[in-house]
């Protein structure tokens, strides 16, 4: 990276440092940083959606549907949610080969399922086996997000329902008595208000979620876990410019600290979402916030 | 073979005894649901050690944070955060190659670089964190009436905080402790995944089912056995702990005292 460093044997301590920062691998590792940040900023809505459409569902009048809610909230409970990860990379990966296999080799005979393996007609490998390294790449990261949204949806569909549910009843009734539709009063009483409701439980869910992002090392994505891994490993001289010793421990103080800092700086900009949303409600904390004006 | 001769060969074999070589080929339901509830041995001799061993630095930490000289607050606030603010995967992974630097250091921290007290380690400190940020809410919503009868009585001090105050905070946090508690034996699942290395295939529930998962690409056999160990693993937990929840109000009208709720959520 920086002129100086051609030739890393004849550096002082601290420009070898310099230089030992900024090589390849270690920009893949700060990128790395990156892609759990996108993963976050992508997984979050995605699984708050989730999260909604399975807590409406939830509360539908229509049993099948209200059924289909309950039972995807109630399937988190009692398991441990890394073996849902573990889970669901593979099956939805299957599940889409088989349905590609479906569609592009309708005249395939033999069965996919033969024994232990799982086999498809090459056409129909998702992605191709063709196909460049970015896009395997693109295309685990995203079978990542989808898995995280699909667990976190259903914590999400979970606060969301109890939050619907701690809206006050004279408030729906209100809203009744004023001649809305059960749309109506869903849309414009219901939703505005139950934010406040939910919002502890939403933001003990975002913390719960940064401190997730790890298992994408589970999942196969080149993430700061495995370039920790990868760059704090003993270095001979034979392989790298710069060799040194065991310093994942290092490298991984480095993951504590920044998963530290990030989690204090969650809570305090939640804190003030939070006494933004208690503003002028009827609850103790809005009630708190009006004596303390006064 | 049978089904006894496999429960013979595997039950034990995530403590080493028995069949050396895990099946490789032709795998039966049978050899599943055994390799993965032997498994299973490992996940509860992590959390209940754990479990028992944090509660008592738990009480400390909760009382520490509820403390007012600062000397004492300040280390019990920050232990806390520590462990509750980052994942504890990367606890682990911080935790297992620290104690292989200190190997060379001493060869006291010899048996700290394998799972069995490496692991147990971390999970102590953890769920300690997570309890006692669980204790020190359950400390401040004590009823000031409780201590002020105490006071009445001329309890101060230890008699007090015995008498009173900590059979107080049980019953209040004991809701929420069972929660931890469930979530703690989910978290033991993250030890073989996590650097710690499973020395002879000696692994614990989730390090078989995905041994089985990889081997016959197919996920939706172990998975679920695995599932429904925890499903009972949770049950008895929870079990145990209404058992105690009742002891803990056995003076109170039955209708008065605290239910558990199970709540989901939590990754560490």
């Amino acid at each position: 990276m920086f002129s100086f460093c051609t030739d890393p044997d004849t550096l002082s301590d601290l420009a070898w440092m310099a230089c030992y920062l900024t090589t390849g691998k270690h920009l893949n590792f700060y990128y790395a940083f990156g892609t759990v940040l996108v993963l976050l900023a992508i997984t979050a809505p995605t699984a708050l959606a989730f999260g909604f459409a399975g807590a409406s569902a939830a509360r539908s009048r229509v049993l099948p549907l209200s059924l289909l809610g309950k039972g995807y909230i109630a399937i988190v409970r009692g398991v441990p949610d890394i073996a849902f990860f573990l889970f669901f990379v593979i099956a939805l990966d299957q599940g889409l080969e088989y349905l590609k296999h479906q569609w592009v080799c309708p005249d395939w005979d033999q069965p996919i399922r033969q024994g232990n393996d799982f086999l498809v007609c090459q056409a129909a490998k998702v992605p191709l086996g063709t196909s460049p390294q970015w896009v395997h790449k693109t295309y685990s990261f995203f079978v990542a997000v989808f898995t995280f949204a699909i667990v976190f949806g259903a914590f999400a569909a979970n606060v969301l329902y109890g939050a619907m549910r701690a809206v006050p009843r004279a408030q729906l009734e209100t809203a009744e008595a004023y001649g809305m539709t059960h749309r109506q009063t869903f849309w414009r009483i219901t939703v505005p208000q139950m934010w406040v409701y939910a919002l502890p439980g939403l933001s003990n869910l975002w913390m719960v979620l940064i401190k997730s992002t790890p298992l994408l090392f589970l999942l196969g994505v080149e993430d700061i876990v495995y370039w920790a891994r990868e760059l704090g490993g003993t270095k001979t001289p034979r392989f790298t410019d710069y060799p040194h010793g065991d310093w994942r421990m290092w490298y991984f103080l480095v993951l504590l600290v920044f998963y530290l800092a990030f989690t204090r700086v969650s809570e305090v900009v939640l804190d003030r979402v939070m006494a933004r949303l208690t503003l002028g409600q009827a609850t103790t904390g809005g009630d708190a916030q009006r004596k303390a004006k006064a | 073979m049978s089904c006894t001769q496999t429960i013979m060969d595997y039950g034990l074999r995530s403590l080493g005894y028995g069949e050396r070589l895990l099946p490789r080929t032709d795998f039966t339901l049978c050899q599943q649901f055994t390799l993965i509830g032997s498994g299973l041995i490992w996940n509860i001799y992590f959390g209940a050690l754990a479990l028992i061993a944090g509660f008592f630095l738990a009480t400390a930490l909760a009382l520490g944070k509820g403390a007012r000289p600062a000397w004492i607050r300040k280390p019990s606030e920050w232990f806390i955060f520590v462990f509750r603010g980052s994942p504890l995967f990367i606890q682990f992974f911080f935790a297992y190659f620290l104690f292989l630097s200190l190997k060379g250091v001493s060869p006291i921290f010899d048996p700290f670089s394998s799972a069995w007290l490496g692991a147990l380690v971390v999970l102590f400190f953890n769920t300690a964190a997570y309890s006692a940020e669980i204790f020190h809410g359950a400390l401040k919503s004590i009823p000031r009436g409780d201590v002020e009868a105490a006071d009445a009585y001329g309890m101060s001090g230890w008699p007090r905080f015995r008498r009173i105050i900590w059979p107080t905070m049980l019953r209040l946090a004991w809701p929420g402790y069972t929660n931890e508690a469930i979530f703690l034996f989910h978290a033991t699942t993250l030890v073989f995944f996590s650097g710690f290395p499973a020395q002879q295939q000696k692994g614990d529930a989730l390090y078989y089912a995905s041994y089985f998962a990889d081997k016959t690409f197919n996920p939706f056999v172990p998975y679920p056995i695995l599932a429904f160990y925890f499903v009972l693993l949770t049950l008895a937990i929870t079990g145990i702990f209404g058992l105690i929840n009742r002891r803990l109000n056995r003076h109170l009208p039955p209708e008065q005292r605290r239910k558990i709720r199970l709540r989901p959520n939590l990754i560490r």
